[in-house]
């Protein structure tokens, strides 16, 4: 074993890279931001590889769940999740970085119906309506809304008459823009990225209520990953809005930057899975 | 009216009435046909469609997915710059307790309300999927509406979870239909316009001949027509007949009128004959006692000169109307010889000075027995009055002819000239006394002929055959003797 690095170690020192280098990273994505902006995860994946040089790859998942098996399973290094997948995980995650957006690492829950229906103003208005939800492991698109039916003193199992999955705040959008939900409730960040992009479909839909302040989903680390791993990345996230490149992507990524952020951003999501969240 | 229109517009404008309906028949057994298989065309896609969709619908309805479901549904419907294939207006896929459980149009058909509560056509179509609660998959119209649909069961392993309506708006398949029924008529205009013109032509051809006809029998009664050219119809169908029948019966409608042409003439020759002969009598009487009463004068009564002169002069006129009316009094009776062969070259040599002064070239052909039993005198007669006319009227230096020949029964003559042509009014007064036809003679030459003719029951004919004009003599051998005896 002391052979063989101490063989490779020359070959080391000209590639200028760690050992571990040979292993890729490998990055969970959830529809925490519009993950179908597959061009985009191209141009940010080869900047990751640039500026770690090292082999970065990234690993969609459309649910919460699957993502964090994958993490649990030690499939994963790192992961864009939602709050509520963090709080729920624990200390088998530790807070890599947490994105800034309009200045702030915060974002809400917005209630969403259709642009047509004007008479709704609370998330009471739409008792015994459709109700899309986004992920059973959403904050903002199922959490927050179940804690505010229950907060009303309703009871989120039978408060609508009909609710179901999109899989993705995006398809949550489109759902209640399609008329096929009356209601939904969405990451903040998705619905106001996607009314740049797309904003024919945002216009359908009309914001009824924007809930209070949740820390913006953060990029996880897994427990396992060493700790030179863990700054790397960290500082690879932190640095990008300080290269054009970077600035480029976060532009396209709809954020300022990232700041490394603090579990407390958090306390107020953990209090709510406390009160409202699956068993 | 139209029925008494001419057979030449009749029958192209019945054989084009007959086109145009059957264009019509056809084009509109076409049509149907079209709509039909139009119809079973989108059904079928339809069904193509649904049953695809109902296969994936069934384990998401299970997972009670709504989105998934919904993806699949819109996803015809997607591209919204292509009709879609099945030209369906939407999907709808209803549970078992018959309300939607999604639909590609949303807002018409929301999620969870009563299929009956969507309109008239759907409480229908309600009931209908009410009452079957069969497996299959079935076509749904309801009365009076332009919507169609196909209801196509969610079943795997004989469970229903519910059924996929597939709707049609039947006025996107109208649409598809005009454009046939457009091209269809395209059609039968370029069909019409060649096949009227043809029939017109053929109108024209078939009834033609039939109008020429229509036409040369309507003179019929005001003059005998015309015979047909030949080469208009040479076929041999009824229109063929008709021509032939018709030529026939000019024909002999020709024969007729000239046999009573004959007939009249000869008639009228008989009827002049007796007339002259009973003038003839009425003067030969007196006459007779006129030169009895000169003979007396001269014999008992000597005269003095100028009563002799006079005498004299009542003589010769009395003479020359003895000669005169000897002639009109062709007498047969006379006794004569038999003709021998001889008798033609007397006669030649008779008329041959009268030849001469015209430079006139005989052609002389006689081939009859040695003797035949004919009075002499009158065939010399005859001949030589033949050929003294045929010599007059021949041109200077032209050509006179004779032919005598016979068969068991006949002798026959013929005198051609080739002088000028006799017209129709000649030869209708021909033989008649005192026609003159040259200033010389006395107009009796033809009229002596056709009265020793007639008297030895012969024939005489006239006639113009390639600028010549002749005279055929027909005398008959047989029934001479008892007379000339």
């Amino acid at each position: 074993m002391q052979r063989r690095i101490f063989l490779g170690l020359p070959l080391l020192l000209v590639a200028g890279i760690s050992l571990a280098a040979n292993q890729p990273l490998r990055i969970g994505m959830t529809p925490a931001f519009l993950n179908d902006q597959y061009a985009l995860l191209v141009v940010w994946q080869d900047y990751l590889q640039r500026n770690m040089k090292r082999p970065v790859e990234f690993v969609q998942r459309d649910r919460y769940r699957e993502t964090m098996d994958l993490l649990q399973q030690h499939k994963l290094d790192f992961a864009w999740v939602c709050d509520y997948p963090y709080v729920l995980m624990g200390n088998e995650v530790k807070l890599l970085a947490v994105p800034v957006n309009q200045g702030q690492p915060i974002y809400r829950s917005y209630l969403i119906v259709p642009a047509k229906d004007t008479h709704t103003h609370s998330i009471e208005d739409l008792k015994g309506a459709v109700f899309a939800y986004a992920d059973p492991l959403s904050n903002t698109g199922y959490l927050a809304p179940r804690f505010d039916i229950k907060q009303a003193g309703h009871d989120p199992a039978t408060f609508f008459r009909r609710t179901f999955f999109t899989w993705s705040h995006r398809k949550a959008i489109e759902a209640v823009a399609s008329g096929l939900a009356q209601g939904a409730a969405v990451d903040s960040y998705v619905w106001d990225s996607l009314a740049k992009v797309n904003p024919g479909l945002t216009a359908k839909t009309r914001v009824v209520k924007q809930s209070e302040a949740f820390g913006f989903p953060p990029f996880v680390a897994n427990r396992s990953v060493s700790q030179a791993d863990f700054n790397a990345m960290r500082a690879a996230l932190l640095d990008m809005n300080k290269n054009p490149a970077g600035q480029a992507l976060l532009a396209k990524l709809n954020l300022d930057g990232f700041i490394a952020g603090s579990p407390d951003l958090y306390k107020r999501v953990a209090i709510m899975a406390g009160t409202a969240g699956n068993p | 009216m139209l029925f008494n229109l001419s057979l030449r517009y009749k029958l192209p404008l019945w054989g084009g009435l007959l086109i145009v309906l059957t264009a019509l028949a056809l084009s509109l057994s076409f049509m149907g046909q079209a709509y039909d298989d139009l119809k079973q065309d989108v059904l079928r896609s339809s069904e193509d469609l649904g049953l695809t969709m109902s296969r994936a619908l069934f384990p998401l309805m299970l997972h009670d997915d709504v989105w998934r479901a919904f993806e699949m549904v819109s996803l015809p419907f997607q591209d919204s710059t292509r009709t879609n294939a099945t030209h369906a207006e939407s999907l709808i896929v209803i549970d078992t307790k018959r309300q939607v459980y999604v639909s590609s149009r949303p807002e018409s058909y929301p999620v969870l309300s009563d299929l009956a509560a969507l309109g008239r056509e759907f409480a229908y179509v309600d009931k209908a999927l009410g009452a079957l609660q069969t497996n299959e998959t079935r076509a749904l119209e309801p009365p009076g509406s332009s919507r169609l649909f196909i209801a196509i069961p969610i079943i795997t392993d004989g469970v229903t979870l519910g059924t996929l309506l597939v709707v049609h708006d039947t006025s996107t398949f109208w649409f598809r239909f005009l454009r046939l029924i457009v091209r269809a008529l395209w059609i039968t205009l370029i069909v019409l316009s060649i096949l009227l013109p043809i029939n017109w032509y053929w109108g024209q051809r078939m009834t033609h001949p039939l109008s020429l006809l229509a036409r040369h029998m309507g003179t019929i009664h005001h003059h005998l027509p015309e015979a047909l050219e030949t080469g208009i119809y040479e076929y041999g169908d009824e229109v063929g007949q008709l021509y032939k029948a018709f030529d026939e019966m000019v024909a002999q409608l020709k024969e007729k009128a000239l046999l009573e042409k004959h007939m009249i003439q000869s008639e009228r020759m008989a009827a002049v004959g007796r007339f002259t002969a009973s003038i003839a009598h009425e003067i030969n009487n007196p006459l007779g006692g006129m030169f009895n009463a000169i003979s007396t004068l001269k014999r008992h009564i000597t005269l003095d000169p100028v009563a002799q002169m006079t005498v004299s002069h009542l003589d010769r006129g009395l003479q020359q109307i003895r000669d005169t009316v000897a002639a009109l009094l062709v007498e047969a009776k006379l006794k004569s010889r038999d003709l021998i062969r001889q008798d033609f070259d007397d006669v030649r040599l008779l008329v041959t000075s009268a030849a001469h002064k015209k430079r006139i070239e005989f052609a002389w052909s006689v081939s009859i027995a040695e003797s035949l039993p004919l009075p002499s005198t009158l065939v010399r007669q005859i001949l030589i009055n033949l050929l003294l006319n045929a010599i007059q009227a021949a041109s200077d230096g032209g050509q006179v002819s004779l032919l005598a020949t016979m068969d068991e029964n006949n002798l026959l003559i013929r005198v051609e000239n080739d002088g000028k042509t006799l017209t129709a009014e000649q030869m209708d007064t021909l033989f008649e006394p005192f026609s003159r036809f040259s200033e010389q003679g006395n107009g009796l030459g033809l009229w002596i002929i056709y009265q020793i003719v007639l008297q030895l029951k012969g024939e005489i004919k006239a006639g113009t055959e390639d600028g010549l004009t002749h005279f055929l003599v027909l005398l008959p051998l047989t029934g001479q003797k008892a007379e000339n005896d």
